[in-house]
């Protein structure tokens, strides 16, 4: 059982929320995370967040996909049972793409989606995963992980002067 | 810094904080099923129940207890089957296509319309699977090795392209959906009170904290999944088309096919949402998230798709007549004069006429008419789905098989009870998830009423809302 505490920092406004972070990265503080109820426009650049390489997985996947549905189609077309069907070759190709384009498809999505899912550590689970449960309804969250020999009210000051509502500290046992 | 126009009126009316969003779209999760809800739900039933009773006839006795013949070999079930498909058309469009367009309007209705989207796949679902006569055989449609017996699938065949197309455009859509749910479960968990309440919503909501990182994740996953889901859906009924289109049977076998049948496809879809949505706005006062912008943004929709289809309508007739071949010809003065005429003016005078109601602004504006005009778009390309099947085969290319087609209290049976089957789950859908995107909406809140958004804090707390009374419609 290790149990890691946290500062939070609830703000009431994403702008002041941005500056916020801005400000703290500024004085040499690093950022735990930030919780917001939805997405927030712009906080990747002051956050530091790398973007996602989601689209290349996607691309890949779909490419696996392309792949798969070209070779099922020839192989078993092709070359397995072959039989003329309306006069067409056995590897009657422009007759192909419809499977193909959907299978590409569903490779992408679902192969995009799962790993989307592993990296952010997205699964069904039966406890409630926030530090504060204001950051899925109205309020962002900036929560600041403490160390051994943090100074806690330094911390409080600097998140207050920059228009934190409350400070509070949360322990989470893992 | 956004530019607010004054002209534009804003998404979300009534002066909604982040909390108002998460208390009027939680409200009817938390709450106890109101009486209407109930009764809606037992009519929803019945129906249900006449769709099980006719899926037994169906199956115990067999495809003879519908009213299709050897000349009619599709028929209710075929044009059931496209009319649902299309129906769930308007759902991606909603969330995919408008998401690319950077259409901000859709993030009130887009959840709505995505499980409508679900539920009327699933309706569709069930009449090619009953048409097999065997359904327990259902898996031989996929490409599985010949141990059965029987041969590779045809890959040359639409009819096997529509079973990858519709699986994979099923599958998409519930993945995007779902994806966009788990945020808003995870809002939905943090405020219930009750331990069972609590858990149901924690296992849905996938241990959603709504890290800055999972967000940024989630917002490209959406973006992609909109970009495959766009072209995706356009195949759909592309494909459903060429179910015919690739034919030779005189009134089947036209090129216009694949875009006209998308066209109609997002027409009745909007039709469907529009009657969807004017009953849901009602029924659990979402009047401010679900305004008369919105009604009137599908309603152009409406106008535009449904002027579409009139022009394919005549180009049809154009072309039977330009091409000379005289079976053609026959095939198009037959729909509309032979005996299935009232099938043809019914659909003409449905989505020809009504849709064009709609360049009044009025009665774009009036809900009532919206509604009436969205019930008769849904008659109509029905009928169209009936027209285009029924009267094509009807008169087959011997006269001594010409025949008429008269659905049997079975086909109509399953009929209804799709629907029946289509309300139960949106009904369900409607009580225990968000029925509106609570995350979206908030994040399109801020410039959406006016209050200007800069990265500079000592500006941005509030900026002037120029146009921001409004009435309550």
């Amino acid at each position: 059982m290790t149990s890691k505490k946290y500062i939070l920092g609830v703000f009431n406004d994403e702008d002041v929320l941005l500056n916020a972070i801005e400000q703290t990265r500024a004085a040499g503080t690093k950022i735990y995370d930030v919780f917001s109820p939805y997405p927030i426009h712009g906080i990747d650049d002051v956050l530091g967040i790398q973007r996602s390489r989601l689209p290349i997985v996607a691309f890949f996947c779909g490419l696996c996909g392309t792949s798969f549905a070209l070779w099922m189609q020839i192989y078993m077309l092709g070359f397995d049972w072959p039989m003329i069907i309306g006069g067409k070759p056995h590897i009657a190709l422009p007759s192909f793409i419809p499977v193909t384009f959907e299978l590409t498809v569903l490779c992408a999505a679902f192969g995009m989606v799962i790993t989307f899912f592993i990296i952010s550590g997205l699964r069904p689970t039966l406890k409630v995963p926030v530090l504060d449960v204001r950051s899925t309804d109205d309020k962002y969250v900036m929560a600041i992980e403490l160390k051994e020999g943090t100074d806690i009210n330094k911390l409080n000051d600097l998140l207050r002067s920059h228009g934190a509502i409350e400070v509070n500290e949360k322990e989470v046992v893992k | 810094m956004q530019h607010v126009s004054p002209i534009r009126e804003p998404l979300v009316t009534g002066g909604k904080t982040y909390a108002d969003i998460t208390e009027d779209v939680c409200r009817q999760v938390e709450a106890k099923p109101n009486m209407r809800w109930m009764v809606a739900l037992g009519v929803a039933l019945v129906f249900l129940g006449i769709f099980i009773y006719s899926v037994y006839r169906t199956l115990w006795f067999g495809i003879g207890e519908w009213g299709l013949n050897k000349t009619v070999g599709w028929a209710w079930d075929i044009t059931n089957f496209v009319w649902w498909v299309g129906i769930g058309h308007a759902g991606t469009l909603i969330s995919a296509i408008l998401l690319l367009f950077r259409q901000k309007w859709r993030t009130s209705i887009n959840r709505a319309a995505e499980a409508m989207t679900i539920f009327a796949v699933i309706c569709a679902a069930m009449f090619p699977v009953l048409h097999m006569g065997r359904p327990w055989l259902a898996y031989w449609v996929l490409p599985l090795p010949n141990t059965f017996g029987s041969l590779w699938v045809n890959f040359n065949s639409p009819l096997l392209w529509d079973v990858f197309a519709i699986s994979t455009y099923f599958s998409v859509s519930l993945v995007f959906w779902y994806i966009g749910l788990i945020p808003d479960f995870a809002t939905i968990r943090d405020r219930a009170t009750g331990p069972i309440a609590r858990r149901a919503y924690a296992l849905l909501s996938f241990n959603w904290t709504g890290s800055a990182k999972h967000w940024s994740r989630y917002e490209t996953v959406s973006l992609i999944l909109a970009g495959l889901a766009t072209p995706l859906v356009l195949s759909v009924h592309t494909i459903v088309s060429m179910d015919f289109a690739t034919s030779v049977i005189p009134g089947w076998h036209t090129t216009i096919f694949p875009p006209y049948f998308v066209a109609g496809a997002i027409f009745s879809g909007f039709a469907m949402v529009l009657t969807l949505m004017i009953i849901t706005r009602k029924t659990f006062k979402l009047e401010d998230y679900i305004t008369l912008e919105h009604v009137e943004s599908m309603n152009k929709v409406i106008t535009l798709t449904g002027s579409i289809v009139g022009v394919a309508y005549i180009t049809e007739f154009f072309i039977a007549w330009y091409s000379g071949v005289e079976y053609e010809q026959y095939a198009f003065i037959n729909r509309a004069t032979g005996p299935y005429w009232w099938a043809y003016w019914s659909m003409m005078t449905c989505n020809v006429i009504t849709p064009q109601l709609f360049w009044f602004r009025s009665i774009r504006r009036s809900l009532t008419a919206t509604f009436i005009i969205s019930i008769f778009v849904n008659i109509g390309m029905w009928f169209e789905r009936f027209v285009i099947i029924v009267t094509s085969l009807h008169r087959d290319f011997l006269p001594s098989s010409w025949v008429m087609f008269s659905p049997t209290s079975i086909d109509v049976g399953i009929y209804v009870g799709t629907i029946g089957l289509f309300f139960t789950l949106f009904l369900l859908f409607a009580k225990f998830f968000p029925v509106v995107n609570m995350a979206e909406v908030k994040s399109i809140l801020k410039s959406s009423t006016g209050v200007s958004h800069t990265h500079n804090p000592g500006a941005s707390l509030h900026g002037t809302a120029p146009n921001n009374s409004h009435k309550h419609d």
